[in-house]
Order: structure tokens, then C-alpha cells, then sequence
């Protein structure tokens, strides 16, 4: 027998092989771009939807709301673009086998789920861009510097790419497409209204105050008004980023694990 | 190393599915093992193992030598899949599907591309390149398949059911490029349901049945224990079946069976077809069809097994 002509194992194996099958989703993504435009206008209805209907209730003024509101739906975009997407597309290549040749293939088993989390990553970049257009239009200001908007981005992005660890391993561990896309509305639920980030919470049942002091969207949501308005910052950030390190220590293994056991 | 891949006793449940049931299977390096077996078989369960897609729960699997759980990585360097399932992503177009491949195998950017249209080429997809793989009818799409396959240019080739689903024509061209690949030298796992193709493309078959092996030898071997071609006559008067039947018991020295028109006995060589057209001349039976067949997947069963039903136990239960 001779020997195979693939060539021996390249250094920055996995990050090249991961890269490649980003460029894929991305293509994905131009060809087929229903649920990006969804993770993409159901912020933006919102922002607009709240700030116009009840924004005067709550505030007393919209463009009072706006400010308060905006912070809150930057990362409410993150965490819904996460959510949303990056599971149900990895359970869709499972069913079509797509992901068998790929796990064929001598490559990083890891790559094909770090492809499709970094793409979902370009495209949160994308809608956030979209985002603060639409505030700028509606007349929000950052209040801060250019350099506090980037962290505040930056914050957002890291959340909805560790919580979107979360629809990966559902997408790995259920077979249908609709159950996977229910766990996703589930948890959307709880993690993006359960928060400060509509209204301030002082109001609320005692029971529902305690979820969210603990809910890391509420400490992302106070991180990013922190960053984009001016005050205390330091403790949510710490807060955000440990959560989101936590996810990532625990779902990431998980879904590898889940994946490669997976038939 | 004597084979290209080998399982010895492989076992493979699913909760209380005993899929595989200690199943041997073994190819000399440049030779085609056909894997012959009805629906529910462990076809499938058997190559995911040696594509390393699956683990086993007992047995052991080489491929190259190589054990396919404890070094799964330097397996997959050798081989090729075209799977019942492992496919093409139907969203992008056969090309970016190749050069996908291609850069996960490390071909590099620009060999990726030449290396894509070299295959598109081969495989008679170049006017298709830039389709979308959803877009392929049946025939292109197991084609494209293969070439997802052949990215890598592997010697050890894994295909699961490549010509179900095709019609004759399609089927016989898929079979020719088979041939090809082995001519060059590559070793061939093919999965089927249809003695016909295990017959025409395979050097040794291995039949399998609700995870257990029931029989392995050459076509020539195998055809020997389930019977060999069969030839069927329909005279245009069905009132004539049973002239025809004499002449076949005449010519083939077998008894004959008649029913519904049509009058059939085992051959054992296709050379004595002239002598049953000739016969049936002379004894002026006008003949509307005849036919030479190889015994179907059913034939081979009644013959191993003593009956008719080669169906799974869950399958029995469906129905
Ligand atoms: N992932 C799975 N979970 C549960 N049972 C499974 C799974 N995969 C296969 N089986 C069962 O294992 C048995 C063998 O299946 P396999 O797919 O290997 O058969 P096959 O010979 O490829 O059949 P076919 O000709 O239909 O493709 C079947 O009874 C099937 O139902
Ligand atoms: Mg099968």
C-alpha cells in the first residue's frame, strides 16, 4: 500500500481547520440569512417597540428610556444572537452528516463546534454595528469614550459567546430540530427579561429579585451601562466575565464530550 | 500487513439493538470486500466503526494496521468515507464543498482549488462546480459524494450503499468509477443490498445478517452454495410454459419451476443460454421474455438461512 498524500500534521492545526469551517458558516450565512436577520431585528423592534410605547410610562420620557434601555438591549442581542443560532445550525450538520465527514477528517474534533461559535461571532459583530446606528438614529449617545464602548462590546460578545455554549450542547445531545429550537426560547426567557435591563427591578416579587441578582445578563446589562454611561463598572465586569468563564469551562467539555459520544 | 483493514469479532449495541454480534471482516490491500446484507443488517454500524465514527463495545477493528479506537487520529489520515450519511453540506455549491475539504486536510489554499476541479473533473461535475449540492439530482449527488471521499486521496476507501437509490445507467457508470479506484490500487469496503453489485464489483463477499456474519467466500464460492444464475422464459402463449419448462430441464439437467407464465431453472453456466434458444426454436415456443439473473439478496437468504425473511426483529415488530 502506499503511503496517503495528506501531508504530516501543520502546526495551528485546529485553529486553521477552525477558521475554514467559519469561512463555511459565513458563506452559510450570505446564502440563507432568515435567522441572522431574525437575531438581527428582534433587538432593534424591541428597542424601538419599548422606547416609543412604554418609554414615556416609565420614564417619564423616551429619550430618558433610551438611555436606560439601550445598554440593556446591547447585550440582550448578544445573548439572543447566541441562543438563537449556533445550536440549531451544529444539530442541523449532525442529522444531514455533514459533521461525519468532518469527524472523518484528521482534524481537531473540537473544530467544527469552535467554527460555528466563531462565525455566530462575526455576526454578533455585525448586529451590534447595526445596533448602535439604529440608537444613534433614535438619539442615544455614548456617554463615555470609544475605547468604554469597545469594552462594552466586548463584555456583550463574551456573554452570548459562552451562553451560546448552551444551545450547542442541546443541539449535540437532542435529535430534533424543534425541541432544540423550544430549549433555546426557554432559555431565552428567564436569562434575557429576567434583568434589569427593561425596568429597574425594585418592584418586582421577592422570588424573582433573587434570580436576578444571581442572572448574568443583569450584571453584563449594568457592566455595559456602566461603560456606556459613565459609573460603577468594576464589580459587574468581574462579575460578567466569571460567569462567562464559568460557562465556558463547563459547557465547552461538555458539548466535546457530548459530541464525540454522540452516533 | 497482510490486510488493508480487519475487524475481528466487532460488537456493537444500541440500549438492547445488538447491532454487530462478533462480525469478522478483513480485505487484502487492493482488493474490494463486499458486505452484503438487508435492511438493519449492521452495514452501517460496521463502517462507522472503522471510520472511527463509533466506538465498539467489544471486538477489535484495524485499519492499516492501525487500532481504530487507541489511534482513531492516524486512521482517519488513510481513509475515505462516502457514507449513507456522512454527506456533503447541500448549501454550498460541489466546489466550495471540495476546497472545504481539501483546507481540512491541510491541502493549503491553492492545491485545495486545483485539487477541486481535478476531482470535479474526474467525477463529471466541472459544468456543476458552482451549484449548490442541493440543486444535484441523485446520480450527481453520490458522485459528489465519492469525490468528498477522494479529497484526501486516500488508499482505503469506506462505501456505504454508494448506488441505492440510482437508476441502471447511473448505477453502472458509479460502478466503472469504483473500478477505477480500485485499479489504482485503492482497497474498497462497499456495503450493499444486491448480490448483483457485490457480485459485479467485489472480490470476496461477506454476508451479514442481524449483526452476525452468515457467510463469506468469493462470488464464485457463493454462488455456489445459493445457486448460480437462473434462467426465465415467458412464452407469448402462457399455455406454451410448460414446453418451456421441458426444454430448460433439457438444456440445464435442473428441474424447472413454473408458475404465473413463466417457466425458470438454475444454469450453472451463462453459455448454455444458446442452447435454450435454440431449444425453444425447435420446439416452436414464441418467447416474449428471457431472462438471466443472479439470485437477489432474498435468493441468497433462503439459501443460507432456510427462509424467506431477512427482516430485523424491530422490523417484524413494525409491521
Ligand atoms: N444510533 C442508533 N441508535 C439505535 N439503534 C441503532 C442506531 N444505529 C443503528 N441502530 C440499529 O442497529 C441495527 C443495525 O443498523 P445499521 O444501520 O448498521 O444497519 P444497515 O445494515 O446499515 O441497514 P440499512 O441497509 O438499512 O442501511 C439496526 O437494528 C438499527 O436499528
Ligand atoms: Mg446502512
Amino acid at each position: 500500500m502506499t503511503a496517503s498524500t495528506i501531508p504530516a500534521r501543520r502546526p495551528w492545526g485546529l485553529m486553521r481547520h477552525s477558521l475554514a469551517l467559519t469561512g463555511r458558516n459565513l458563506t452559510k450565512v450570505r446564502r440563507n440569512p432568515g435567522i441572522f436577520l431574525d437575531a438581527l431585528f428582534m433587538p432593534v423592534m424591541f428597542l424601538l417597540m419599548f422606547v416609543y410605547l412604554f418609554g414615556g410610562a416609565v420614564s417619564g420620557s423616551t429619550g430618558e428610556y433610551l438611555r436606560y434601555l439601550f445598554p440593556g438591549i446591547l447585550v440582550m442581542t448578544t445573548v439572543l444572537a447566541g441562543l438563537l443560532s449556533t445550536g440549531l445550525s451544529i444539530n442541523r450538520d449532525i442529522k444531514k452528516g455533514v459533521f461525519d465527514r468532518f469527524r472523518s477528517l484528521p482534524i481537531g474534533r473540537s473544530a467544527p463546534l469552535i467554527g460555528s461559535v466563531l462565525s455566530d461571532s462575526a455576526r454578533y459583530l455585525v448586529t451590534l454595528v447595526t445596533l448602535f446606528a439604529v440608537g444613534f438614529l433614535m438619539g442615544f449617545r455614548v456617554e463615555t469614550g470609544p475605547v468604554e464602548a469597545l469594552a462594552a462590546c466586548a463584555l456583550a460578545v463574551l456573554l452570548g459567546f459562552a451562553l451560546s455554549w448552551i444551545t450547542v450542547v442541546v443541539g449535540v445531545l437532542i435529535k430534533e430540530e424543534a425541541i432544540v429550537q423550544t430549549v433555546a426560547f426557554l432559555g431565552i426567557f428567564p436569562l434575557a427579561f429576567g434583568t434589569s435591563m427593561v425596568a429597574p427591578t425594585d418592584t418586582l416579587p421577592g422570588w424573582l429579585q433573587s434570580w436576578v441578582e444571581i442572572n448574568p445578563v443583569t450584571h453584563a446589562v449594568e457592566a455595559v451601562r456602566g461603560l456606556l454611561l459613565g459609573g460603577p463598572v468594576a464589580e459587574a465586569a468581574t462579575a460578567t466575565v466569571l460567569w462567562s468563564v464559568a460557562f465556558l469551562v463547563v459547557l465547552v467539555p461538555l458539548s466535546v464530550w457530548a459530541y464525540q459520544r454522540r452516533v | 500487513m497482510a490486510f488493508a483493514f480487519e475487524t475481528e469479532g466487532l460488537v456493537k449495541r444500541f440500549g438492547r439493538t445488538e447491532a454487530l454480534a462478533g462480525v469478522d471482516l478483513a480485505a487484502r490491500p487492493g482488493t474490494v470486500l463486499g458486505v452484503l446484507g438487508p435492511n438493519g443488517a449492521g452495514k452501517t454500524t460496521a463502517i462507522r466503526i472503522l471510520a472511527t465514527l463509533l466506538r465498539p463495545d467489544g471486538g477489535r477493528a484495524e485499519v492499516g494496521g492501525i487500532d481504530v479506537v487507541r489511534h482513531a487520529a492516524e486512521v482517519r489520515r488513510l481513509i475515505g468515507l462516502t457514507g449513507q450519511y456522512a454527506s456533503v453540506d447541500e448549501e454550498l455549491t460541489g466546489r466550495e464543498n471540495l476546497v472545504l475539504l481539501g483546507r481540512l486536510l491541510d491541502l493549503g489554499w491553492e492545491r485545495a482549488k486545483v485539487r477541486a476541479d481535478e476531482l470535479l473533473e474526474r467525477f463529471g461535475l466541472a459544468e456543476a462546480a458552482s451549484r449548490r449540492a442541493s440543486t444535484y439530482s441523485g446520480g450527481m449527488r453520490r458522485r459528489l459524494d465519492l469525490a468528498a471521499g477522494m479529497v484526501g486521496d486516500p488508499q482505503i476507501l469506506f462505501l456505504d450503499e454508494p448506488t441505492t437509490g440510482l437508476d441502471p445507467g447511473k448505477r453502472d457508470e458509479l460502478w466503472r468509477t469504483i473500478r477505477e479506484l480500485v485499479a489504482e490500487g485503492r482497497t474498497v469496503l462497499l456495503t450493499t443490498q444486491y448480490m448483483e453489485e457485490a457480485d459485479a464489483l467485489a472480490d470476496e463477499i461477506t454476508v451479514i445478517n442481524r449483526g452476525e456474519v452468515i457467510a463469506h467466500g468469493t462470488p464464485a464460492q457463493l454462488k455456489q452454495v445459493v445457486g448460480g444464475q437462473a434462467v426465465a422464459v415467458r412464452p407469448v402463449d402462457p399455455a406454451h410454459t410448460a414446453l418451456a419448462a421441458k426444454v430448460l430441464r433439457a438444456v440445464s439437467g435442473h428441474e424447472p419451476d413454473e408458475s404465473g407464465g413463466v417457466a425458470s431453472a438454475p444454469v450453472d453456466s451463462p453459455r448454455l443460454l444458446s442452447e435454450i434458444t435454440a431449444g425453444l426454436d425447435a420446439a416452436e415456443v414464441e418467447v416474449a421474455e428471457l431472462s438471466l439473473r443472479l439470485p437477489s439478496l432474498d435468493d441468497v437468504f433462503f439459501a443460507l438461512t432456510g427462509h424467506h425473511d431477512s427482516r430485523t426483529d424491530a422490523e417484524v415488530d413494525a409491521a
